[in-house]
């Protein structure tokens, strides 16, 4: 993690290979269990079962898409959760919070390899993660047989969980597609321009690029 | 079971009103006076003449019951409890279970998938099982315990009632069976009408304790019994004697539902809103910055 990249002209190492792919897989189960879990929620997105085949196949399928993403969640977690502990910094940068959303970025405090809602995020999904799988297994009824009071608690459990990811998944896409120009590239080419990593994470800049 | 669908009271994961146009028809029940029932099981055999089903043969495990449990082949059972008052007489407590087609039906309310549970305009609540996915959620939207998913097709089934029969006029095949006419079918006033007076007859001859059996927290049932232990309902192989919509259906089939798909939308807006307004951090190219 501390070891210095190869800082090139074609921009900064951000995320390996692996790294890249365990990402996408994560984000292609995601968005098929989203949209399979929303038509199973109400019945205004029902139409989405068509997705997987219909609702008999969403009602198959949906489990098994659920224990890929975990798995593949479960990577990024062990791989992540050390650069993703709250800093000092990371409280100070997020009291500028209104001044981030207006795009005052002029003077942030400077933060590490990401920012206060990236760890929020970070640390959001792995609770959810955990929350979904645990009642994910306790509504499998294709599998599991558990009392019916826990699989009425599992529900909502399932349900919330569900909410707060895909919340949190809406303000993730949005920063890294739309709002912060030069995010994308860290994930599809897994690098990122140096102008982008001094202004958004100097001492991650600083560490990799070895200018300590 | 598929009916003309002129009829749908309340239709499973449908936000609209379904065609409801006939008014006219009359609510249904049926009425179980187990005071009269003498655990002969021609309702149950009845019930799977008539639809056809036929279930795994059991083993004898020292109990009347058999099959032992409601199954996606079996849709009425005989439950058969003893019970121990406390000066040490018993009481054989016979139960006729299935589905009590609830007027606030649980399991309707819990199921995601549309038009895979109907409850028709006479009471009767259906499962139309070709539009089933089988997630089981009906079960556990269910106060009385009933649905069970078939492990050939992976349905749910229950007790239809007779749809079929009633629609065109006919009682359910349990009624017709009934050799003591414990079980009786009418209209729902009739019902009532005839549990009350026969409650009354009970309490005459000294059975204070009976009482109609039609419990308000799920709206009434168009199944209802007469409970000669109208006092303790759960001694009758744990009848409840107060079932309602569990509070966690009713928060996960309820306000949850519009409340986070809101939510969602909302933060899809705030996030398209926040662009328009605010506009992204542009990039700066490395060769202008460093030129600086």
């Amino acid at each position: 993690m501390t070891a210095t990249v190869r800082v090139t002209s074609k921009g900064v190492p951000r995320y390996s290979r692996n790294e890249r792919v365990t990402h996408w897989i994560v984000t292609i189960t995601f968005f098929l269990l989203a949209l399979s879990g929303l038509a199973f929620f109400h019945p205004a997105f029902w139409p989405l079962t068509a997705l997987l085949g219909g609702g008999v196949w969403s009602r198959i399928l949906h489990p098994y898409i659920g224990i890929v993403m975990f798995l593949a969640f479960g990577l990024m977690g062990l791989r992540y959760w050390r650069e993703n502990i709250i800093q000092p910094f990371d409280r100070e940068w997020g009291k500028r919070l209104p001044d981030i959303i207006n795009n005052r970025d002029e003077g942030l405090p400077e933060i590490d390899k990401y920012n206060l809602g990236q760890k929020q995020l970070f640390w959001a999904m792995v609770v959810t993660m955990l929350l979904l799988l645990a009642s994910g297994v306790v509504l499998w009824r294709d599998l599991t047989a558990f009392p019916v009071a826990a699989i009425r608690i599992a529900a909502v459990v399932h349900a919330l969980a569900a909410f707060v990811l895909m919340l949190g998944i809406i303000v993730h896409v949005y920063s890294a597609i739309f709002w912060v120009k030069g995010s994308m590239r860290a994930m599809t080419l897994g690098t990122v321009s140096r102008s982008w990593a001094r202004h958004h994470h100097p001492l991650w800049y600083r560490r990799v690029a070895g200018k300590e | 079971m598929n009916m003309q669908s002129l009829n749908l009271d309340k239709r499973s994961a449908t936000t609209t009103q379904p065609p409801d146009v006939r008014v006219a028809e009359v609510p249904v029940a049926k009425l179980i006076d187990i005071s009269k029932c003498i655990g002969c099981k021609a309702c149950q055999v009845a019930c799977m003449e008539w639809n056809d089903l036929r279930d795994e043969i059991g083993i004898n495990v020292g109990s009347y019951e058999n099959p032992r449990d409601l199954s996606a082949e079996s849709w009425t059972v005989m439950r058969f409890a003893e019970y121990q008052r406390e000066n040490g007489d018993m009481e054989w407590l016979i139960r006729k279970d299935g589905c009590m087609h609830c007027a606030d039906p649980g399991c309707l309310k819990a199921c995601p998938a549309p038009g895979a549970i109907v409850k028709y305009s006479n009471g009767v609540v259906d499962f139309i099982s070709e539009n089933c996915v089988g997630c089981g959620y009906c079960i556990a939207g269910c106060p009385f315990n009933v649905p069970r998913i078939s492990s050939i097709d992976n349905k749910a089934y229950k007790c239809s009632l007779c749809s079929d029969r009633v629609s065109v006029g006919l009682e359910p095949a349990c009624v017709k069976a009934c050799p003591t006419g414990c079980i009786q079918f009418g209209s729902k006033v009739d019902m009532i009408a005839r549990g009350k007076k026969r409650v009354g007859d009970l309490k005459e001859r000294g059975v204070q304790t009976a009482a109609l059996y039609d419990p308000p927290g799920v709206g009434g049932t168009h199944v209802m019994y007469v409970l000669p232990r109208g006092d303790a309902p759960e001694r009758y192989s744990g009848l409840p004697a107060d079932p309602s919509i569990s509070p966690w259906v009713a928060v996960w089939k309820g306000v949850s539902k519009p409340l986070l798909s809101a939510g969602l939308g909302l933060a899809v807006l705030g996030a398209f809103f926040h662009f328009v307004t605010r506009g992204p951090k542009e990039e700066h190219a490395d060769e202008e910055e460093e030129k600086q």
